[in-house]
């Protein structure tokens, strides 16, 4: 989990609502605060009884006797009641589609305002946004409730294996809504993650985060170093790393959790997850858990990186004081760098693949259809511009980085335009090629709890020294007791096992 | 035209509707705390101790729930080593945040009674001022003044350490505060700071009550201020004591928002600044288990209930 999700705002953003002609949200948020209060209003005075009764319009209280008073109350009591059930009978409620996302996606979604109010002039997109780790609270307690829930609802890549799987969401590949006949134009790895099963299909990609490599040029050419010494393998490049501190002090990378970060998560076998094999066992005890952790070691060993978790106030700083040379991220990192953490470093960033021939995906956003929206057929229809309109991706793209999970618009030629912040590199050609061949997933409802588990066990390697293969086979132990309800994980941990449930 | 037995019969019809009013409207009255208690705070209550003897993954609905007995409890309390782990560690930044607060706490007030004349109320409120501050801005502006490279403690440390004599008592190297044998004192300085006071303001107004009379008494009889805080102030604030510690017990027990803003959600390296409230949260949505969560509700519930009884049975008891 990291900082970026603090507790945020919660927004309701009412981006169209029922006028002739379309206003900007601003002013339709105001728009529609006035119309609401309007028509509860002129519903109360034209069919509440009590306001025509003459015993309800008498004198000033005063001169009230107590019977009088008693049906005055009875009055009010009435016309309160009157004004609770209201809404209900006087309000012809519009067509309202209910989005629920987070920042920076749901910009996506009012970049999309306007071309869903031209095909649905009399429906209000209805935006609610809170931080990443809320909503996904949100969107888990509405699916368990069956209250609140929205017609469209956004999820994060870390929470899909989860979400995905759940009951509460239509499988968009069967009718009425059809994804396999679109599917062939989505990133075929952001597709296989949200499949809880084979032809079924409970989310849709909307953007993608190849991993790439970013490292800062100048730095690197002072200390004699060039790009290949970084990509050609991991010994390189720790190698590299060592080269650079002995020239110039100067970290290599922020934190050794990433090179296993990356390693975990690549030249995975077809048809398994990162954690979990098809049938739900552990593979942390693998050769490429084992590869990662020993290569993240050797980087703290060899003293290339700078412990800095990322998105502390110690890793934005060294990657904007130049303390730090590389960061391995998604490609949307290059947003972040642009626009607020090295600004001032214009033209000194290039990116490149991954080390090792290595391709990662370094989170991504998927929107899903809930089994309980009370608006499908208009979510489908939102959904679809959202994911397989070209412009709609190109935009979303063009706005905040969101990489396009549509592979029409990967092939855009502003694909291959130069980024001036990368000293005019076409660097996103480099993220498309990756996001080619980054290996489908199967994601899996424990990731999130597999991920913690290993993570807690690097860290015990890295600033405690615990032998790597001590580590993971405890990784493994701790993975089996905590995934106990799992038919597979209780067969393997035996009779001396809790008996977990099917 | 109404009929003699009509007429007859209202007069004696409605007092006995009054009387039937009468008697029920004081329970009408008072019927809104008792329906608001019960759909908010013992519906939730009776229906986490019905999740606690189920599996639920939430996101599967409802219709998901199995029975499962004890087992989420048993498990929790034999196999589950990350619930064992934050318990200790919650004790551990229990007692390391909430005994320096009621130490200071105690003699502060008495400082602040006897000698600030009007402005101990200012400076009574600048002591009270973080308790009414988001907690999740102290927690991230003390997660700024930890910081390894750039925080203001570091910085004092490395000063320090620069002293003549007493500079070989301060580390020369920064201190990395998320290190597991860190963590819980960073943890416990924010919970320290921010709750003194709390305690502060429950302590003066509890020595507000102390008879005058007592204390010049002693005084003329030659007691100095700190025998009187010790033999005459101190007995009579013990059943603020014991108030106050009963509140720093629970609140430490359930400590959650300052740990889980420090170490990201996270709990640290080696999960050394997770607390139990922190692991039921994980439990719950990370790991999408709300009846082992439920489960860790109810233990926790237990623990903090038995450390308040054996707080009082310590400092609770009449003379």
């Amino acid at each position: 989990m990291q900082t970026r999700s603090l507790p945020s705002r919660h927004r309701v953003l009412p981006v169209s609502a029922r006028l002739p002609a379309r206003p900007s949200i601003a002013e339709a948020s105001s728009i529609k605060g006035g119309q609401g209060v309007t028509s509860v209003v002129s519903a109360i005075s034209q069919e509440n009884d009590f306001l025509n009764a003459p015993h309800a319009v008498g004198g000033p209280l005063s001169g009230c006797t107590s019977a009088r008073r008693r049906r005055l109350g009875l009055g009010v009591l009435g016309l309160l009641a009157g004004a609770v059930a209201m809404p209900a009978r006087a309000t012809a409620a519009p067509l309202e589609l209910r989005v629920a996302s987070f920042p920076d996606l749901d910009r996506g979604v009012r970049a999309a305002a306007d071309a869903f109010a031209r095909r649905h002039p009399g429906v209000r997109l209805r935006l609610t946004s809170l931080g990443v780790f809320d909503h996904h609270t949100a969107m888990t307690t509405a699916l368990a409730t069956g209250a609140n829930v929205p017609d469209l609802m956004a999820v994060d890549v870390d929470y899909i294996g989860r979400l995905s799987r759940s009951a509460g969401l239509h499988d968009l590949a069967a009718a009425p809504f059809g994804a396999p006949a679109f599917a062939r134009r989505l990133a075929p790895y952001a597709l296989a993650a949200a499949q809880p099963a084979p032809g079924q299909q409970t989310a849709l990609p909307v953007d993608l985060g190849p991993g790439a490599l970013f490292y800062r040029a100048d730095l690197l050419q002072r200390a004699g170093i060039d790009e290949a010494a970084l990509t050609r393998s991991w010994p390189d490049f720790i190698a590299a790393g060592s080269r650079l501190r002995q020239a110039s002090g100067t970290y290599l990378i922020a934190h050794a959790i990433d090179i296993a970060r990356i390693g975990i998560r690549s030249g995975l076998v077809a048809g398994d997850g990162v954690y979990f094999d098809a049938e739900g066992l552990p593979l942390v005890q693998s050769a490429r858990f084992v590869q990662a952790f020993e290569h993240a070691r050797a980087a703290r060993v060899a003293g290339i990186d700078g412990r800095m978790r990322a998105w502390t106030n110690e890793w934005t700083e060294g990657l904007r004081s130049g303390r730090v040379a590389a960061q391995m991220m998604g490609a949307w990192l290059g947003g972040h760098l642009k626009n607020w953490i090295a600004p001032a470093s214009h033209g000194h960033w290039r990116a490149a693949q991954l080390p090792g021939g290595a391709f990662a995906a370094w989170g991504g956003s998927y929107y899903a259809i809930p089994r309980l929206a009370r608006q499908p057929a208009l979510a489908w229809d939102f959904l679809q511009l959202l994911v397989l309109d070209k412009a709609q991706q190109l935009k979303a793209f063009e706005q905040f980085d969101a990489f396009p999970s549509l592979l029409d618009a990967q092939a855009d030629a502003v694909m291959d335009q130069p980024i001036a912040f990368l000293g005019g590199q076409p660097a996103r050609q480099l993220w498309r090629d990756a996001s080619a061949r980054i290996a489908p997933t199967v994601s899996d409802r424990y990731d999130p709890v597999a991920s913690l588990v290993v993570e807690d066990e690097l860290m015990k390697v890295l600033d405690q020294g615990k032998p790597v293969a001590l580590a993971l086979a405890d990784a493994r132990r701790t993975l089996e007791r905590r995934v106990r309800r799992r038919p597979a994980a209780a067969a393997a941990a035996g009779a001396a096992w809790p008996r977990g449930l099917a | 035209m109404r009929s003699a037995s009509q007429i007859q019969s209202r007069p004696s019809a409605r007092p006995a509707l009054r009387r039937r009013l009468a008697r029920w409207m004081p329970y009408l009255f008072i019927s809104p705390f008792f329906i608001l208690f019960a759909v908010f705070g013992l519906f939730p209550l009776l229906f986490s101790v019905w999740m606690s003897l189920h599996s639920w993954d939430p996101a599967a609905g409802l219709g998901a729930m199995q029975w499962v007995g004890l087992e989420n409890y048993t498990y929790t309390l034999f196999d589950d080593a990350w619930f064992h782990r934050s318990m200790g560690t919650t004790l551990w930044i229990a007692l390391l945040a909430g005994i320096p607060q009621h130490l200071i706490a105690l003699p502060l007030a008495w400082f602040l009674h006897m000698q600030l004349g009007r402005w101990r109320n200012l400076v009574l409120g600048l002591y009270f001022l973080p308790f009414i501050t988001s907690t999740v801005a102290i927690a991230l502006v003390f997660g700024a003044l930890f910081s390894r490279e750039f925080g203001v403690v570091n910085q004092t440390l490395a000063a320090l350490n620069g002293l003549p004599l007493l500079g070989a008592m301060f580390p020369a190297q920064p201190v990395d505060w998320t290190q597991p044998a860190h963590l819980p004192t960073m943890i416990s300085a924010v919970v320290f700071w921010r709750y003194v006071g709390w305690n502060t303001v429950l302590y003066l107004s509890a020595m507000q009550t102390i008879p005058k009379d007592l204390l010049e008494a002693a005084a003329m009889d030659g007691a100095g201020p700190v025998r009187r805080f010790v033999h005459i102030v101190l007995p009579l604030l013990k059943p603020m004591v014991f108030f106050a510690v009963t509140l720093t017990l629970i609140g430490n027990l359930q400590l959650f928002e300052e740990p889980f803003i420090l170490t990201s959600g996270t709990g640290g390296t080696d999960q050394a600044g997770k607390t139990a409230a922190m692991h039921m949260y994980s439990v719950a949505f990370a790991e999408g288990d709300f009846g082992t969560a439920s489960a860790v509700a109810w233990l926790l519930f237990l623990v903090v209930a038995g450390a308040t009884w054996l707080n009082r049975r310590l400092l609770g008891r009449e003379r």
